[in-house]
């Protein structure tokens, strides 16, 4: 069975995993392969957003935090089991994307910006504040670890497998949905949102729909955290980790699949990596996306593709 | 009553610095057509500042808060610089990326320098509480109110009366127009930065005596600001004001009449109505952004 070359990633990405899951001793290690797969996610999600149709979010973290402290709530108040939980934070996060993304992606630009700033505000403050269901500030506790049937994903390397399939799912998906129909009515959008209605492309039903399910790749990362780290708190879902999510989008390209695999490895490590970051993690925060942006305004993968293609036709 | 009017006093004190914040997002709308995720940035360092210099090197006040405003605003001029003018594609979406990416530089750097403590300074001068119809107000309110007032007066002055002030209206209404008049709008842009940053430190001296002072105080400060330039019509001087006065004393009587957890939440629920269903502020009749 001959298999396409654009195809072969689909072999080599799972072998890539598989291997690392058997090579990979040191727990600490696949805990930080786990957190990247869970940013992977979150810059999948808001990657279709900002990289495809070009509508900026500030407030990503918002989604991430529902679907954690959704899952929080029914398996630790309702004793519900976390499998039932998954599909309600799933649906509740797209039902919050629906409401607010109707009146939100109405505006472009700037207001965009801080409408959905506002937004995420706004969720963070109902996190910090209604502290009968979530804790308040101190924090949730006591979220159980997953089972599935006798295969318990509390250890380590189990958890590891759980995100990366998950992850694998959602960048197949993601890739299918890029290079459909859609996915060009989508980067159309990106272009000229004028241009992309003349063409007969409703894009206010098509920004909500992206904004949607972008919101569910957030919540689905939030699932896997919260039950991965058993402990939520707001300050896990705050301004800064909407901004962060942005980076990692930014940095990895923008309308580019694997260019968030990319940007959130590169994040995720890069703190891990600086032992003394903690202190400076804002300033090389804040350094990094402008000098990103102004230098490469398609992000690092994109920008050193175009720099690679240039020099190429510039010997020829 | 009695409570209410200090509610709106005290929110009164709060809505002037809003507004001098809004006041600085306007200006630079006008000109530029940006707004600067970076605004409230420039608070902090003004209040931090004036930390550094009055309370920590006692640098006599009046000098000290010269300093401190002229030290920011060389900062707003680096920011326009290197970072807005080097940029080669002006997308909103890279501009909006590049100032919150500067407001978390600033902040990240305020902490280096500052650490994470909180600062406090005392009030400007010692005078006791003036008592209006009950409600007591503070003699750093009164300095606040006046130097709010003052200075967004001297601001419609300036645009009216003076040519630089013209100009940089003419700029706003039309660059190419600006620029095919002899008006050199690359400078007026830059004014306009200058300007903002000013109008920042200004606020961040002003309410460093009424707050707790650290790195973090900023981007609240100026999301509020920005919800306030909203409020009144992004790009219009009178209707920053009104929106500033306007949303501090809303907040006020939020927290007073129900509980201190809301107070954040209300000007971003201000902010998102304002975007939803009336972009142009309270005070346009029609979706008009100009002076």
């Amino acid at each position: 069975m001959a298999i396409a070359p654009h195809r072969i990633i689909y072999l080599i990405f799972p072998s890539i995993i598989i291997l690392a899951g058997l090579f990979v001793q040191n727990s600490y290690y696949l805990q930080v392969l786990t957190f990247i797969g869970i940013n992977t996610l979150l810059a999948l999600g808001l990657n279709l957003l900002m990289g495809y149709a070009g509508q900026i979010s500030l407030g990503h973290a918002a989604f991430y935090g529902i679907g954690a402290y959704t899952t929080a709530v029914l398996t630790v108040h309702y004793g519900l089991s976390p499998w039932a939980a998954l599909p309600c934070a799933l649906a509740v996060s797209a039902l919050v994307a629906l409401i607010v993304g109707f009146p939100t992606l109405k505006l472009t630009g700037y207001y965009l910006g801080m409408g959905t700033l506002g937004f995420g505000m706004i969720v963070h403050i109902v996190f910090r504040e209604w502290s009968d269901l979530t804790g308040g500030a101190s924090g949730f506790i006591g979220i159980p670890p997953l089972d599935l049937g006798p295969i318990s994903f509390s250890s380590g390397r189990n958890y590891f497998y759980l995100v990366w399939a998950i992850v694998m799912m959602c960048l197949v998906v993601s890739n299918r949905l890029i290079n459909s129909r859609v996915g060009r009515a989508l980067r159309s959008i990106h272009d000229s949102e004028i241009a992309a209605g003349a063409m007969g492309i409703n894009t206010m039903s098509l920004k909500i729909r992206v904004f949607v399910l972008s919101a569910v790749f957030s919540a689905l990362a939030g699932f896997l955290y919260a039950h991965f780290v058993m402990f939520i708190s707001p300050g896990s879902f705050d301004f800064l980790v909407s901004i962060r999510i942005v980076t990692m989008v930014v940095i990895g390209g923008m309308a580019s699949i694997w260019g968030a695999l990319f940007g959130a490895t590169l994040l995720t490590l890069l703190p891990e990596w600086l032992h003394a970051f903690s202190e400076f993690e804002m300033v090389v925060y804040g350094l990094i996306l402008m000098v990103v942006m102004i230098l490469l305004p398609q992000g690092l993968t994109r920008g050193v593709l175009d720099i690679y293609e240039k020099s190429k036709t510039r010997n020829r | 009553m009695q409570e209410i009017l200090q509610y709106v006093v005290s929110g009164l004190t709060i809505g002037a610095i809003y507004a001098v914040i809004a006041v600085g997002f306007s200006m630079l709308f006008n000109s530029t057509e940006l707004i600067n995720f970076a605004q409230g940035e420039f608070v902090m360092l003004g209040a931090m500042g004036l930390v550094t210099l009055w309370g920590v090197f006692h640098i006599p006040l009046v000098l000290a808060l010269l300093l401190t405003v002229a030290g920011v605003s060389v900062i707003g001029f680096l920011f326009e610089r290197l970072a807005i003018r080097t940029v080669r594609n002006p997308h909103p979406i890279v501009l909006i990326i590049i100032t919150v990416g500067a407001s978390i530089f600033f902040r990240g750097l305020s902490m280096l320098i500052w650490g994470k403590d909180a600062y406090s300074l005392p009030p400007f001068t010692d005078t006791p509480p003036l008592d209006v119809f009950g409600a007591k107000l503070l003699s750093q309110s009164i300095w606040i109110l006046c130097i709010s007032l003052v200075l967004v007066a001297g601001l419609y002055f300036f645009y009216k009366k003076t040519l630089t002030g013209k100009a940089m209206q003419a700029c706003a209404i039309n660059k190419k127009a600006a620029c095919l008049t002899g008006i050199p709008a690359e400078r007026m842009v830059l004014l306009a930065f200058i300007l903002s940053a000013a109008m920042g430190a200004v606020a961040g001296v002003i309410i460093s005596p009424i707050t707790m002072c650290s790195y973090d105080m900023g981007t609240m400060l100026g999301l509020k600001g920005f919800c306030a330039a909203m409020l009144g019509g992004l790009g219009s001087l009178w209707g920053s004001l009104i929106g500033g006065f306007l949303l501090g004393v809303l907040e006020s009587l939020g927290v007073g009449l129900f509980t201190s957890g809301v107070k954040d939440a209300i000007a971003f629920i201000i902010l998102l109505l304002i975007l939803y269903f009336r972009p142009g502020g309270i005070i346009s009749a029609k979706s008009v952004r100009r002076f």
